[in-house]
């Protein structure tokens, strides 16, 4: 009977197929595009039939073939039957392939083709945005910056806009406090750099081609030593993956695992399917390509110190958030800004949606206090009391607040009592007991530059107002003070301040209005750091809810090393380093040193880069320049939309295209993983569908196409692929979560958005640690910490050994607990790169801070000819180029003889960089104040090998040494530089002229 | 018959540059005939002026969105000829075909609201994105990415206009030039003038609650107490005025006095020692 009914199916195939012909002509293309001869047939061979597809007809015949391409045989009919059904489940279809219940054998080109032929006869009928009466179709996209409405006219983007939502859309929250009601605009509120997307889509630094560097021959002489030197010349898609693809079996025939070193920045275009922690993570574990270790990068002193106090390691030693919005409006007297720019940062990833909401703390006589060596966007914008510090000597100032607390009494004595542990200790230190310094605000003004009388004043309004402390860009955390030398103190300081201030009674917590919005958090989509398809459970998020609510198949490495992202030149020239892990698992997983490469793996010989601007976000960053020059390398492969950094070091460059010229779906602000629930810092819960608004430009292709046919060069392109296509992946990605219940897929494809409802004001999370404060279980929705990371009973207390914030923490008295540079007593240690650094402070007095880009995201939209360079807050023009700025107070410009737009030279002994200045009053006098993460890399190098940079690299001047040993942390805000005018010499020099004419010589060729 | 116009509150603007960008990628890569050429990555017709005032930890920024006024009595139309129109509903355009080459029409604009795009060999103004009003828009793309709606288009009767100016106390900038601008500004007050602030200290503390008054040719014309950091600050002194001195004093710390010397031209930041 099932065979019967199978044989029926079968033998219909081409006339279901010859339907589709005339109503979709997207599966007519795709079937005038490959071909093949496909055989279809159970094991035994008791049902078979052919199918064979040459120049667009489709002829079938019952029985074998005696030389199919493609061979897909079931198990049984049972097996067929429930594998052909038109809406199979997709648990069922991965089980019957994991466990050879289907097994599919042939060309692996010809059985992508077919999957990709069967798909197109319901996706090529879908239908996709919305036509308006301009006479434009309205897509959609997402951003790191908030998402778009992007309007596409023949072909070509017209403009994109920030998304209005419908009058049918939910309704927005709204919060009542102090007698006034407030609501949020209806609309998606977006940053500059989203609004650059069109720009950054036509760039004239767009890859369109292929390319292979002139002097780069596989077979031949390859001459790593011109790495950044020698020009490229256009080559074929063919040549390139044949290349790369021979290269890559080569390397695993002659190293062994692991030689394949994947490298890349820490983010990615917005989109779960495209993310690095998706598709790339399937290409290589799929490749057996090892990838980075990152550490935390935006949250070190958080992780590696904070967490200590109080656990939280499943966000990093982040604070959560939930409730704090509200609480702060109804509750709260001031906000201390403590290196906490939110304008800036748009806390992380969310737009412009917490700038109205700040504006409502002012409008309700909130007051200000902002603790930063700049004057910076939040505390231009809201005004307040402004504590210019010193870089990275924070840390005497919150000690010296709690010396007057403690000796003014000025400090939540029950909360200490009750939910603290090791006061007495930290008390003896404070008060100089312990070491014979009291650290009194008149002991911390000769540290930090301010005034003890302003630190009194400070400390006895903190210590009878209701305060929110803002800490970092999101107000829990996040860049600044928390990556120096002193960053963890700094981090642990903050905590602690809040335990002497009962962190969880209501007015006081951590939060700047950014975060904490009466959201609905429940409903589930995965977050980019739930893994998208990558298939692994190990490396990202995807174990909580992605594997089992998305089946698929599931990828692991077998070259399991990963390569620690700051050392990876250490790595390429010596072939070894060592690291400590960056698992939240546990507060404990970090106190474990790990070495690079595993027992048995190999060192790298092959590098393949995966977005291209490195040089703008890795410590002393010249160091990449010897990693990719080193002779051990064979082959750098750089996968990259644009050219810019470390693109020009490449020798096979795999152009790919932008994220608005292929499908993709995500979350706006939705990051889930280490940053669980980041959404609620937006006003409206919006999941975008990314439509391919327009074909790729040039040659280009996606980074999920690119893996697949390197993949399918070696075989793997259908284990790769599971016969999906992008837009196949966003359906299933859809179909896993929770929004079906709220918008169909054809309407979710049409609309490209949907807007989730928020909470009712009665069904509200509670505020953060009110329950911890009040003595409770814990009630906030995170699955945060393990259970087992509890002590007397599910839910109860903090994860911490004791259950409470330990001031002397008994995870460092157990993992660490004699390291002066993380001392278990979170004793003030000035910065081993800072103004007691004798010699080094002397030839370089100034103290650079380059923190969070504003008007990039990180290194995106920057660069690249675009309208942000135009942005005089983020570069200048002179002669014709386009410098970063940093800022200057006017005393040190006038000591140096500099006014403002002057050309200036910053440097010291790791490289040189070429500003342009901006002087004003609003930098303390001997800090320096810029962004970090330029796009651009654009040096030249003097006989000696010194860099001299006019891109704006910032990082080629901050060091790389870790914050503490016994952590893996970067410190770039512990930098010493001098400052001189720049006397412009640049164009004298013949090579640099000559790489100059080699970029447009790129150019030219496209 | 109703005009536009625009008001932009400078408290409100967080320089997030938002307004300069989406107007660049309206006319990036696109020409609209009759109302404008394609725009150019470095030609911003609509750009964000910085005012940084004070010293020491005492001081404050405002950002001036600035823009085409689309004056009702422009001086770019004096010379501009029939390259330059005003139309009924107040918009001033410069025709994308007729004013080809003519570079002296930046020269024209005495607020610096015409921008040249040498790449188009075309003067550039703000148009207030006419092509879109005509489409249906209730707002140009400038107000309508602001995150903070610090500008606002309004489509009202000039007499309409004139009210709301008055009643929400909106200025113009160069209103000594009559040029009748329809781009108005709610606190513009600071950015246009200095400040003189300080700080009252006794003890080598600083006092809270101390009485500050400001006094010019020694009479009281402002008075204010210090904040928990003592101090204090009185807004909008005029630029260049002169004859200032402050008398602080506080109950049980006693009294100071500090002359400013000279003309106000920056803002000054002074401390007040009570004895």
């Amino acid at each position: 009977m099932r065979k019967a009914k199978l044989k029926v199916i079968l033998a219909a195939l081409p006339r279901i197929m010859g339907v589709a012909r005339r109503m979709n002509p997207a599966f007519e293309r795709h079937l005038r595009s490959g071909g093949g001869v496909i055989q279809v047939r159970l094991k035994d061979n008791s049902v078979a039939r052919h199918y064979i597809f040459r120049d667009g007809a489709i002829s079938t015949s019952a029985g074998l073939h005696a030389q199919p391409d493609v061979d897909i045989a079931f198990h049984d009919a049972g097996v067929a039957l429930q594998f052909l059904k038109p809406d199979a489940d997709q648990g069922d279809i991965i089980h019957f392939i994991k466990n050879y219940l289907v097994e599919m054998n042939g060309d692996d080109t010809v059985a992508v083709w077919f999957s990709g032929l069967v798909n197109t006869m319901q996706s090529g009928m879908w239908k996709q945005g919305t036509k308006m009466p301009d006479g434009t179709h309205r897509f959609v996209t997402n951003t790191n910056g908030g998402p778009l409405f992007v309007y596409v006219k023949d072909g070509r983007i017209v403009r994109t806009c920030p998304i209005d939502l419908a009058e049918d859309d939910p309704e927005s929250w709204s919060v009542e406090a102090r007698g006034k009601s407030f609501k949020p605009y209806r609309q998606s509120m977006v940053n500059v750099h989203a609004l650059a997307t069109k720009s950054l889509v036509y760039s004239d630094r767009r890859l369109l081609y292929p390319m292979k560097r002139v002097d780069f021959d596989p077979n031949g002489e390859r001459n790593p030593q011109n790495r950044g030197k020698s020009g490229y010349e256009r080559i074929s898609w063919d040549e390139a993956l044949d290349i790369v693809a021979g290269e890559v079996t080569r390397q695993k025939q002659t190293y062994g695992p692991g030689s394949i070193t994947v490298l890349h920045g820490a983010h990615h275009q917005m989109g779960n399917v495209g993310y690095w922690l998706s598709s790339l993570m399937r290409f290589s574990n799929i490749l057996g390509a090892p990838m980075q270790m990152f550490s935390p990068i935006s949250w070190e002193g958080w992780y590696w110190g904070a967490m200590h106090h109080y656990g939280n390691s499943l966000r990093l030693g982040l604070p959560g958030a939930y409730g704090t919005m509200e609480d702060c409006m109804q509750e709260c007297d001031m906000i201390v800004f403590w290196s906490s720019d939110p304008e800036a940062t748009s806390g992380l990833y969310a737009g412009g949606e917490g700038s109205q909401r700040r504006l409502w703390a002012k409008e309700l006589g909130i007051q200000f206090v902002h603790i930063d060596p700049h004057f910076n966007s939040t505390a231009q914008m809201l005004g307040g009391k402004w504590l210019p510090v010193r870089p990275t000597t924070d840390s005497a100032l919150a000690q010296a607040i709690m010396h007057v607390w403690i000796t003014e009494g000025l400090y939540d004595k029950d909360f200490v009592e009750r939910c603290t542990t090791g006061f007495d200790e930290w008390k003896a230190y404070i008060l100089g007991e312990e070491d014979g310094v009291a650290k009194t605000p008149e002991w911390q003004e000769v540290e930090t530059g301010i005034p003890a009388k302003d630190v009194i004043s400070l400390a006895r309004l903190w210590g009878t107002k209701k305060t929110y402390l803002s800490a970092g860009g999101l107000g829990t955390g996040f860049g600044g003070a928390c990556r120096a030398a002193t960053g963890q103190q700094w981090a642990r300081n903050m905590i602690l301040l809040m335990a002497m201030q009962g962190w969880g009674k209501p007015g006081v917590n951590f939060g700047n209005m950014q975060c904490g919005v009466p959201l609905d958090l429940l409903p589930y989509f995965p977050g980019y750091a739930e893994g998208g398809i990558s298939g692994d459970v190990t490396k990202n998020a995807g174990f909580i809810n992605n594997y089992v609510r998305m089946p698929h198949v599931v990828t692991m490495n077998s070259a399991s090393q990963r390569i620690p992202r700051e050392r990876s030149s250490e790595v390429v020239t010596t072939g070894s380093a060592s690291y400590y892990a960056w698992d939240g698992s546990a507060m404990e997983q970090q106190f474990g040193e790990i070495s690079y490469p595993s027992p048995g793996q190999s060192r790298p010989h092959m590098i393949y880069q995966y977005g291209a601007s490195s040089f703008g976000t890795t410590m002393d960053s010249s160091r990449l320049i010897k990693m990719h020059r080193d002779p051990s390398i064979d082959m750098v492969v750089s996968q990259a939309i644009w050219q810019e950094g470390e693109t020009q070091f490449a020798d096979i460059i795999l152009p790919a295209c932008t994220v608005v010229e292929r499908p993709d779906i995500s979350e706006v602000c939705g990051c889930a993983g280490f940053a669980h629930h980041n959404q609620n810092q937006v006003n409206h819960r919006m999941v975008v569908m990314q439509h391919k608004c327009i074909e790729p430009l040039g040659e280009s292709k996606s980074d999920y196409r690119i893996f697949a046919d390197i993949l399918t060069r070696l075989g793997f392109g259908a284990m790769f692929t599971e016969g999906c296509d992008e837009l196949d992946w966003c359906k299933r990605v859809f179909e896993s979560s929770d929004l079906p219940s709220y918008i169909s897929w054809s309407e979710f494809l049409k609309k490209g958005y949907v807007v989730l409802p928020p909470q009712a004001p009665e069904t509200r999370d509670p505020v953060e640690m009110r329950w911890f404060y009040e003595g409770r279980k814990k009630e906030t929705p995170e699955p945060h910490p393990l259970p087992s990371d509890y002590k007397t009973g599910f839910l109860e207390g903090l994860q911490t050994q004791s259950g409470k914030i330990e001031f002397l923490p008994n995870s460092l008295k157990r993992g660490d607990p004699d390291n002066p540079e993380r001392p278990v007593l979170n004793r003030y240690v000035p910065a081993w790169e800072g103004r007691h650094s004798g010699d080094l402070a002397k030839a370089y007095p100034l103290q650079l801070v380059s923190s969070h880009p504003r008007y990039s995201f990180h290194t995106q939209a920057d660069g690249k000819s675009g309208p942000i360079n135009a942005i005089e807050d983020h570069r200048m023009r002179a002669d014709g180029h386009d410098y970063w700025v940093v800022r200057m107070n006017s005393e040190d410009a006038r000591e140096r003889g500099l006014a403002q737009r002057d050309l200036v030279k910053l440097y010291n002994e790791r490289a040189a960089v070429i500003c342009a200045v901006d002087v004003s009053p609003l930098v303390a006098r001997g800090s320096l104040k810029t962004f970090e993460s330029c796009a651009e890399f654009d040096f030249i190098e003097d006989a000696d090998g010194n860099i001299v940079d006019r891109g704006g690299c910032m990082n080629l001047l901050t060091p790389s040494r870790t914050q503490a040993k016994g952590t893996s942390s970067i410190a770039p805000n512990s930098c010493l530089v001098q400052a001189e005018k720049w006397s412009g010499l640049w164009g004298r020099n013949d090579e640099k002229m000559e790489s100059g004419d080699r970029r447009r010589r790129v150019h030219e060729l496209q | 018959m109703k005009k536009w116009n625009l008001v932009i509150d400078v408290a409100a603007c967080t320089n997030c540059n938002n307004c300069a960008v989406a107007t660049q990628d309206e006319f990036a890569g696109n020409s609209f005939p009759g109302y404008s050429g394609p725009g150019a990555p470095d030609v911003r017709t609509l750009d964000v002026d910085r005012h940084v005032r004070g010293e020491g930890a005492m001081v404050d920024v405002h950002y001036v969105p600035r823009m085409c006024n689309h004056c009702d009595d422009a001086p770019c139309m004096k010379v501009g000829g029939d390259a330059i129109s005003k139309r009924d509903d107040g918009i001033v355009i410069i025709d994308p075909e007729k004013g080809k080459g003519r570079h002296d029409l930046v020269d024209a604009c005495p607020y610096g609201a015409i921008k040249w795009n040498d790449a188009e060999q075309l003067p550039q103004n703000w148009i207030f994105d006419a092509h879109l009003i005509d489409q249906g828009w209730t707002e140009p793309r400038a107000a309508h990415v602001c995150p903070t709606r610090a500008l606002r288009a309004l489509k009202l009767e000039d007499a309409e206009m004139s009210a709301l100016a008055q009643a929400e106390g909106l200025a113009v900038l160069k209103p000594e030039l009559n040029t009748g601008p329809r781009v108005y500004y709610r606190n513009l007050g600071p950015a246009l003038s200095q400040f003189i602030g300080g700080n009252v200290t006794a003890d080598g503390g600083n006092v809270e609650g101390a009485d500050v008054r400001l006094l010019r040719d020694g009479k009281e014309i402002a008075a204010t107490e210090t904040d928990a950091f003592g101090d204090f600050r009185f807004d909008q002194v005029a630029n260049g005025s002169a004859g200032y001195s402050l008398h602080a004093k506080r109950d049980g710390q006693g009294a100071g006095q500090v002359d400013i010397e000279g003309a106000v031209e920056t803002s000054r930041v002074v401390t007040v020692v009570l004895n």
